[in-house]
């Protein structure tokens, strides 16, 4: 690996340089929400509801403030804030606007909600106290699956839905549809359902809130996604003014959507903080995040393709149905899964016709978020178990199936509405084949008794979503753009704001390089200032791979308004036209024939500023937004996975994983091979191990990690990463996102493998987490 | 997660945390031997103990002895240990039986007499120590008794231990050169959803996973004799038939492996 310093040829762009994060994490010496200790604070933990669906007949908190260190303890009553709403802009018969209390008033929705916030001056003393609150519910059936939410026959979880739906749409229904699958040679069905799942960030949520009376400000420290718009929902449901918020990110120990969504405790904890006057610390601890966090993934397809004789696909029907458990989420809304499915289910694919349903239900589970990949692990499983079927049926290679189909001239206009961008489907495909052929994965069997599988997922992933295609889901608060400012300082070193900020995603390291390469600078001269709501203007914050797409286009945007200050600057220092300069690559800019540094243009800008231009005012700083327009720039990947399964357990084990992916420009190559790595282990957490089960009263049965099955590295396989490069038209330097694609494609190319080593038995497994039971049965009855 | 209030006394004896156990008696003491189950349910406060009396200072009670044909193994001898040390062919079986322990963290810091304590029915060394018919050596206020591990396991989480007991050491009193314990889960350190042990050498099997208690099946039946004796319940996410297969695989397993040596 290069050193920083050893770089002279000027390119930052796609060097796996050290990570300027990695000095402080690899030595301890990040800073977390936890690691936050002020002086006075108290400790908050949640009296939580016992009940899946009750109304609450009494809060009594009386005995929870007689607990020694107990100092405080507030119910939604004492804390009369209010509601958390999230709205789409779509009509009635598609939307239902519910809200979420901060803490549950009239009714529990689940188990595990909160009812009130006591604070104390430890944790152990906060934990006794909600020990001591007696809360009287009253219990009501609970509507604990999709099934019962859709039958509708008891209570309703929320009044204002008495079906239990949220969100209803049916989409697209090409013309002529129905004669398509009615004349077609060959139609195929798969009905899919996928686990709930937990994106489980190693750090859970949490928040350090305090007012400070100083700056008349509630300052509130908190490890999200979104600092915005967490500090608009902490000013609506307080009535403060948004200036008078403060949101402040520390170190953030991954998030992968379930922290871009505005949680309550937070919201609780800070009005605890306020009303208090002493700083509030609440960590989320792992029983509360894997049982009252927000899930995701809970999904039932019932899909159909029709296919000619040859393999060609000609139409796609399926019916999504999501489980958002209780609430809606702002600011996304219980839309965020069944309208991304129902937007992009046709993937990679060139389909003719299609329609669409797409539903949210409601239920009484925990809540649910956006999860790294949103719905398209789920609907890429289904895609490539409908090509996997149709080869099947029609006694055809399925991955000539596959070439058959993949879109290979762009830009494509699909059936969909969505233009995608030129991206190598047809060319990740065959590299994937390719290599596992090489290592010679492909017709081997094992001499151990296992039964050997080979599975491929082909996929792209929309990234960089702008304002427009967010406009375009309809939602009442449209993310898309984002603001970068920059400043140099008096000695040349510039400092530059984004509204997108790093909860892993290294972005200390990949926006200097951005910028470094449009000033010639050395990459550590570049600061990079995230996640701070009175140092930023705005921002959306990270997810959606929207970070280096967006972000880093509107801070690369701002670097080069910056270069033309300087120029402007130097050629009116050196006496010539503004032609005649040019930034020299080596942090200074050409003037003529002389060269100024750039600690020398600053000296002028903020010393000297009597020689400056007449229409020049001083300081050196620039501010520019990017927004992607049309819509967004599709990363694309080809996965294989091989297993082994044992016949005498039903086990499966992953022998090889290969990913063959294209993210356009790779700013930081071994950034992006992190990504994929951590994306691929979280996509088999799904495809075979997690899931988070409820019993028939929702109580939930996997509060540790005893039962919540998070993989291992024993589990995780060695993942081979080749990487394409198709460049993005529009953002800067050709980047694409990377941060989701490895969740999207694994579960497909995990489950395809298993189907592939159960061919001989005819067994065909279309839901995950795989039930090992079924593989053993199948195994049992045909052995290989 | 934060566990409820408790005392907690460092023994530096036996005698002395016997002594604990029974002037505390009405307090619920409990004994702390590595924690590695014990804190996890504090910390759920699924446990509540009022005194916790923390064994891993008394001086003595770790170690692996050979006494004659016997091994002898201190209550606070670590999983790790017995993983990491040269038990000869006589008694390899534990040394290899220990890589089906939890992860190795866990290892480090769980114990045999934790263990044997604890009670759990899928535990490898409720298994082995049923399997090998060891014994279980405990203190009390009157003094030291031998309970025979065939019969120290009552039901969950239930032992014949008593309240004021201490065990001292668990004692495998004959060689096992042909024995072995296997498992299956789905993800590696878990607790198994099945576990087998078998020993050639008397044809015993015992079971883990398939009931309340490690279950011994004594004698010589075939794996699938075994496997369809049992009484087994659906479960969520295991079928019985399923259960009932995996003991046909890992008895058979266990037997081959033992018959390696």
């Amino acid at each position: 690996m290069a050193e920083p310093g050893l770089r002279t040829d000027g390119t930052w762009v796609g060097a796996s340089v050290p990570r300027r994060e990695d000095p402080r994490l690899l030595t301890g010496r990040g800073r977390f929400v936890d690691d936050i200790t002020l002086p006075r604070m108290l400790h908050a933990a949640f009296v939580r509801s016992t009940e899946a669906h009750a109304r609450v007949l009494s809060v009594d908190l009386s005995q929870v403030r007689e607990v020694p260190g107990v100092v405080a303890a507030f119910d939604a009553a004492d804390l009369a804030l209010g509601d958390i709403t999230a709205l789409l802009d779509r009509p009635t018969e598609e939307f239902t606007p519910t809200s979420m209390p901060v803490l549950a008033r009239d009714k529990v929705r689940y188990a595990g909600e909160p009812l009130a916030v006591v604070l104390a001056t430890d944790p152990y003393a906060a934990e006794d106290g909600v020990e001591a609150a007696l809360v009287e519910l009253d219990p009501l059936d609970p509507v604990v699956t999709e099934a019962a939410a859709l039958a509708a026959a008891g209570p309703p979880v929320h009044d204002e839905a008495p079906g239990n739906v949220l969100v209803d749409v049916s989409l697209f229904a090409t013309e002529g549809i129905d004669d398509v699958f009615d004349t077609a040679h060959t139609v195929v069905g798969v009905e899919a359902r996928t686990g709930r799942q937990n994106a489980l960030p190693l750090e859970t949520r949490g928040v350090v809130a305090e007012w400070d009376d100083r700056a008349g400000q509630l300052v509130v420290r908190t490890c999200t996604q979104v600092p915005h718009q967490v500090r608009t929902v902490l000013a609506r449901c307080a009535g403060l003014d948004e200036g008078r918020v403060r949101v402040v990110v520390p170190d953030m120990g991954g998030g992968f959507g379930q922290k871009c969504v505005v949680g309550r405790e937070e919201i609780a904890a800070a009005a605890a903080a306020t009303r208090l006057r002493r700083p509030v610390k609440w960590i989320e601890d792992r029983r509360e995040a894997l049982t009252a966090s927000f899930l995701a993934r809970e999904q039932h397809y019932t899909a159909r393709a029709a296919f000619t004789a040859e393999g060609e696909i000609l139409a796609l029907e399926s019916d999504v149905v999501c489980d958002m458990g209780a609430y809606s989420c702002y600011p996304f809304t219980a839309g965020i899964e069944p309208l991304m499915a129902s937007a992009e289910m046709p993937g990679v694919y060139r389909v003719p016709a299609y329609r669409v349903r797409g539903r949210a239900v409601t239920t009484n589970k925990a809540p649910t978020a956006p999860y790294r990949g949103v719905s398209r692990p789920q609907y890429v499983m289904v895609m490539e178990r409908l090509m996997e079927r149709a080869a099947r049926e029609l006694g055809l290679d399925p991955l000539d199936v596959r070439r058959r189909n993949l879109i290979t001239e762009f830009p494509y206009r699909g059936v969909n509405a969505i233009t995608y961008d030129p991206g190598s489907y047809r060319e990740s495909l065959d590299l994937c084949e390719q290599v596992l052929r090489e290592e010679g994965w492909l017709g081997r069997t094992l001499d151990d008794g296992r039964v050997l599988g080979v599975g491929y997922s082909c996929f792209s992933e929309r990234t960089g979503y702008g304002s427009g295609a967010f406009a375009a889901r309809k939602m009442q608060v449209v993310p898309g753009f984002d603001l970068s400012q920059i400043t140099m300082d008096l000695d040349g070193t510039v400092t530059v704001t984004t509204g997108t900020l790093s909860h892993g995603q290294s972005h200390e390291t990949t926006f200097a390089q951005i910028v470094a390469d449009r000033l010639g600078l050395p990459y550590d001269k570049v600061t990079i200032v995230q996640g701070d709501t009175d140092r930023i203007t705005y921002g959306w914050g990270s997810f959606a791979s929207r970070s280096v797409t967006v972000g880093g286009s509107a801070a690369a945007a701002a670097a080069l308004k910056l270069g033309d200050q300087l120029r402007a600057l130097a050629a009116h220092l050196g006496e010539v036209d503004l032609d005649s300069t040019a930034l020299d690559g080596r942090g200074g800019v050409r003037a003529g024939d002389r060269t100024f540094t750039y600690p020398e243009l600053a000296d002028v800008a903020y010393l000297r500023a009597h020689l400056l231009p007449k229409d020049v005012g001083p300081g050196l700083t620039a501010t520019a937004s990017f927004d992607v327009g049309g819509d967004g720039t599709f990363s694309n990947a080809t996965h294989g996975c091989v297993v082994a399964l044992d016949p005498g357990t039903g086990g499966v084990e992953i022998l090889r994983y290969v990913c063959v992916e294209d993210c356009g420009v790779a700013i930081h190559p071994r950034v992006v091979e992190g990504q994929a790595r951590g994306g691929i282990a979280q996509g088999i957490a799904g495809a075979l191990f997690e899931q988070v089960v409820y019993d028939e009263a929702g109580q939930p049965l996997a509060p540790s990690f005893m039962e919540y099955k998070v993989p291992t590295a024993a589990e995780i396989p060695d993942v081979r990463i080749e990487h394409l490069e198709t460049p993005c038209a529009f953002t800067a330097d050709g980047a694409k996102g990377a941060g989701e694609g490895g969740t999207i494609g694994a579960p497909a190319a995990v489950l395809n493998a298993v189907n592939d080593a159960l061919r001989h038995t005819g067994v065909e497994l279309d839901s995950t987490p795989v039930a090992r039971s079924t593989i053993f049965q199948a195994l049992r009855e045909v052995p290989a | 997660m934060k566990p409820a209030a408790f005392t907690y006394h460092r023994a530096s004896s036996v005698r002395g945390a016997v002594g604990l156990l029974t002037e505390l008696a009405e307090e619920d003491p409990k004994l702390l031997a590595g924690g590695q189950s014990l804190v996890a349910m504090m910390n759920y406060r699924m446990a509540r103990p009022g005194h916790l009396v923390d064994l891993t200072h008394v001086p003595g009670l770790a170690g692996i002895r050979r006494d004659g044909a016997a091994l002898r193994l201190g209550a606070l001898t670590t999983h790790h240990a017995v993983e990491r040390a040269d038990l000869g062919p006589d008694f390899a079986v534990l040394s290899r039986a220990m890589r089906w322990v939890g992860h190795l963290p866990i290892r480090t810091r769980g114990t045999v007499g934790g263990s044997v304590a604890h009670g759990d029915a899928t535990a490898e060394w409720c298994l082995l120590a049923v399997l090998l018919d060891a014994v279980v050596v405990t203190e009390g206020p009157g003094g030291r008794r031998e309970v025979a591990a065939r019969g120290f396991f009552l039901g969950p989480f239930t032992t014949a231990l008593e309240p004021d007991e201490v065990i001292v050491e668990v004692v495998f009193g004959r060689p096992a050169p042909r024995a072995a314990l296997t498992e299956y889960a789905d993800r590696r350190g878990d607790f198994a959803v099945v576990a087998a042990a078998a020993d050639l050498d008397t044809g015993d099997v015992v079971l883990g996973g398939v009931g309340a208690v490690p279950v011994l099946v004594p004698g010589a039946g075939t794996p699938d004799e075994i496997a369809d004796a049992l009484e087994l319940r659906d479960e969520p996410g295991v079928p019985a038939e399923y259960r009932r297969g995996l003991v046909r695989t890992l008895v058979a397993r266990a037997r081959e492996e033992a018959g390696r040596g």
